[in-house]
């Protein structure tokens, strides 16, 4: 990122110039709003995503900094180049938003989900389901005679493919978190 | 130690320190502590409506002339739902207004109290910002907060809802001073990079065009004058949005009249042809732009928008610059002058000379008709007889709106008030008690249809209350006419609810609430009665009756780009095909 001396966070779209704009390519993009955690925020956000017709693939919210009052909204989104661009403007409009970060096209960043599944077995199946977790570095944080319940942390691929291998173990309820994200590096 | 005073006190001591001088408003049982406190002083005068719509179209109308933020007070529930479609009608035409909401006390928020709605919740979507207040001790600082969101950057509505145990509570009061606005702060200077580019490419431009929008009178009158400047400095051909209207002198050298699918054929030519567009303080709209893929196609297209969100979102520029219409047209006129004040002289006059062709079309002459009175006639009539007086015009939505701003002429911003994006029926009548209110002395016209008008006739009873002579004049065609319109084009001629029966007789209407009433159906009559109109010392309605069937014109069908627009000799059958039929 800092090769391309892209200037990081705000709504400077400098990355973008990179890009052809008239792109029909539907991307998926990370986007992070700092806003203040005052009441209706939150549908300030979703409701410019509903009202818009723009998509929300996976949504993180809590406050991040408690003496400042601010959260941090992770949102999952997919649109052509020019439909991101308007996301990342009309989010700018919100008056409560500080700076929404494209964490993209900003240079690398990590994301990470948390998920909880919840899988019934007896027999081979249920070691079968323990040998797999532990591959999948997943926790046991319940166990009965008949069932586990696991925390898996990961990326939403990872999470994906460890909710496929215990379907047929006896997979019974999944809860995720939706990404947490965060640019790589010191900046 | 900071006043300590009632929340319903702070309401008033809080516009009193914004230096508002009127509002509009309707009581009810969650307003009535800061009604009391209106009660109790002389600083600022509350006009009573008759409807909350009233009230909120009345402060756009009173905002859009003045330049100064338009403010409301209305009561919970019915109250404020009735101030939705002005709310969204504010926000789409970047209108600075600030509704204060009463709200049921908070102990009862959430209970499904009496006259009790989600406010915040209802106009999220359609205000700028909103805030419901909680605590007395908030509530001066959100005031203050408030007035600055709606005038800063893009204006806009904003609403703060107040409950009833708030207004009464005492507080610490914050001075307008001390209230913390740095938070909102957007950008009002361009890059000079951009400008630059600008510059460089009017230098050399061959076919230039300014578009022109609600923007640069929303700048204020320094903007105006720097687009005249600039505009005639280099010569350049001006056409304007609807919104734009006066921002540029009908009379300037420069000016082609208003474009877009109601705009005039040389405007629209001039955009289709042009090699550099600048966009100042427009925003692409659809009524602007017809067919997408054949806007304006060799274009290079450079766009002044405060809103970054406008830039780039329906049509892809190349020079684009964020920033308030004055600063940056004062940083263009600037850079240009700093490079020798060049233009490409003889390529101007060739551009010249090709837009004489077609202003040579005529495209607003019409079939004039010696029975029946033509809208067009009435208001060229309206226009000759009216131009020399101190005259604001406000508009209804519809054929007549289309035709006032093609017939009317404008030499100054502020004086022409119209829904432009949310094409808000009803708008008209309560706008131009708004712009009375502000002008005492003025001759404010409303130029409505008479299905329009009546969506807010029970204004009536504020003009005559306040003895607001404001002069209704009603283009009656017993149609609603530009539906019908569409529905020749569109549908075959099927005329469905399109017409207005059982109307009133708008005579007796008007003497009905105290009035005065006309009638006029003779082209003989037409002058005579328009002054009497005019000379009226108190409001008026003029039931113009006008020919039923006659299209609005030119117009480019929907789907159509620029340089296919219907003139007023065409066919009207199947000029729109099935595309355009799924448009709006």
């Amino acid at each position: 990122m800092s090769a391309l001396k892209i200037k990081k966070g705000s709504t400077s779209h400098s990355a973008y110039e990179l890009r052809d704009p008239n792109s029909n390519v539907v991307e998926r993009h990370t986007l992070a709003c700092i806003v203040d955690n005052e009441a209706g925020v939150l549908a300030r956000v979703i409701g410019l995503f509903s009202g818009r017709g723009y998509n929300i693939e996976s949504l993180t919210v809590a406050e991040t900094d408690h003496e400042g009052h601010r959260s941090r909204i992770t949102v999952v989104t997919t649109g052509t180049p020019a439909v991101i661009e308007q996301i990342k403007t009309q989010l700018g409009r919100i008056v409560p938003l500080h700076s929404v970060h494209d964490l993209t096209v900003e240079g690398p960043s990590v994301e990470r989900e948390l998920g909880l599944f919840k899988v019934a077995g007896e027999g081979e199946k249920r070691v079968e389901a323990l040998r797999l977790a532990d591959i999948f570095r997943a926790n046991v944080v319940d166990s009965t005679l008949e069932s586990f319940v696991f925390e898996i942390t990961g990326t939403p691929e990872k999470i994906d493919a460890f909710a496929d291998l215990m379907r047929p173990l006896g997979l019974l309820e999944v809860a995720r978190t939706g990404v947490a994200a965060l640019s790589r590096g010191a900046e | 130690m900071a006043r300590q005073m009632t929340g319903a006190k702070m309401v008033v001591q809080a516009l009193r320190d914004q230096g508002v001088d009127t509002i509009f408003g309707y009581p009810g049982g969650a307003a009535l502590p800061i009604y009391d406190e209106i009660f109790l002083q002389n600083d600022i005068r509350h006009i009573l409506v008759r409807h909350e719509q009233g009230a909120i179209h009345a402060a756009e109308g009173y905002a859009r002339t003045t330049g100064k933020p338009g403010v409301v007070l209305v009561t919970s529930g019915p109250g404020v739902t009735n101030t939705v479609t002005g709310l969204t009608d504010a926000l789409l035409d970047s209108i600075p207004i600030v509704v204060f909401s009463a709200q049921v006390p908070t102990f009862l928020i959430g209970s499904d109290a009496f006259q009790e709605a989600d406010t915040v919740g209802i106009t999220r979507p359609c205000t700028k910002h909103n805030w419901l207040v909680k605590d007395t001790d908030l509530l001066a600082a959100t005031i203050h907060e408030g007035f600055h969101v709606a005038t800063s950057g893009r204006p806009g509505p904003v609403l703060i809802d107040i409950p009833k145990d708030v207004q009464f509570a005492t507080g610490s009061y914050t001075t307008r001073k001390a209230a913390n606005t740095s938070h909102y702060q957007p950008q009002t200077r361009g890059s000079i990079e951009a400008i630059t580019e600008l510059v460089a490419a009017i230098e050399k431009a061959e076919r230039p065009v300014f578009y022109t929008g609600g923007g640069v009178i929303n700048s204020g009158p320094e903007a105006s004058r720097l687009l005249r400047e600039l505009a005639d400095g280099l010569g350049f051909p001006i056409t304007s949005t609807l919104m734009g209207l006066g921002a540029y002198p009908a009379s300037g050298k420069g000016w082609l009249g208003m474009l877009g699918m109601h705009g005039l054929y040389e405007a629209n030519m001039a955009m289709h042809g042009c090699d550099l567009m600048i966009n100042v303080g427009a925003r692409f709209d659809d009524r602007i732009t017809g067919r997408l893929d054949a806007f304006s196609p060799g274009s290079t297209k450079a766009h002044i928008d405060i809103d970054p969100s406008s830039i780039n979102k329906v049509i892809r520029v190349d020079i684009p610059i964020v920033g308030d219409v004055a600063p940056v047209l004062e940083d263009i006129l600037k850079v240009w002058k700093s490079r020798g004040s060049k233009t490409n002289t003889p390529a101007l006059a060739n551009w010249r000379s090709q837009i004489k062709d077609w202003q040579a079309v005529r495209c607003l002459e019409y079939t004039p008709s010696k029975k029946t009175i033509k809208p067009q006639y009435a208001l060229q009539r309206l226009e000759e007889l009216t131009k020399k007086y101190d005259r604001y015009i406000t508009t209804e939505v519809g054929q007549h709106q289309m035709w006032a701003a093609q017939y009317l002429t404008f030499e100054d911003p502020n004086r022409w008030m119209t829904s432009g994006g949310l094409g808000t029926m009803g708008y008209g009548f309560p706008a131009s008690i708004g712009v009375q209110v502000a002008h005492p002395d003025a001759l404010v016209i409303n130029v409505a249809g008479e299905a329009s008008w009546l969506m807010n006739m029970q204004e009536m009873g504020t003009a005559t209350q306040y003895r607001l002579p404001v002069k209704q004049f009603i283009l009656n065609n017993e149609r609603l006419g530009m539906v019908r319109q569409w529905q020749e084009l569109l549908h075959g001629e099927r005329y469905s609810h399109s017409w207005s029966e059982s109307l009133p007789d708008f005579v007796k209407l008007a003497e009905a609430f105290g009035a005065k009433g006309i009638r006029c159906d003779s082209l003989a009559d037409l002058d005579d009665a328009i002054v009497e109109m005019i000379t009226h010392d108190g409001p008026v309605i003029f039931d113009c009756l006008v020919e039923k069937h006659e299209n609005c014109l030119p117009m480019i069908p929907s789907g159509k780009p620029h340089n296919e627009m219907l003139l007023n000799n065409d066919t009207t059958a199947g000029a729109i095909g099935s595309a355009g039929a799924a448009l709006v």
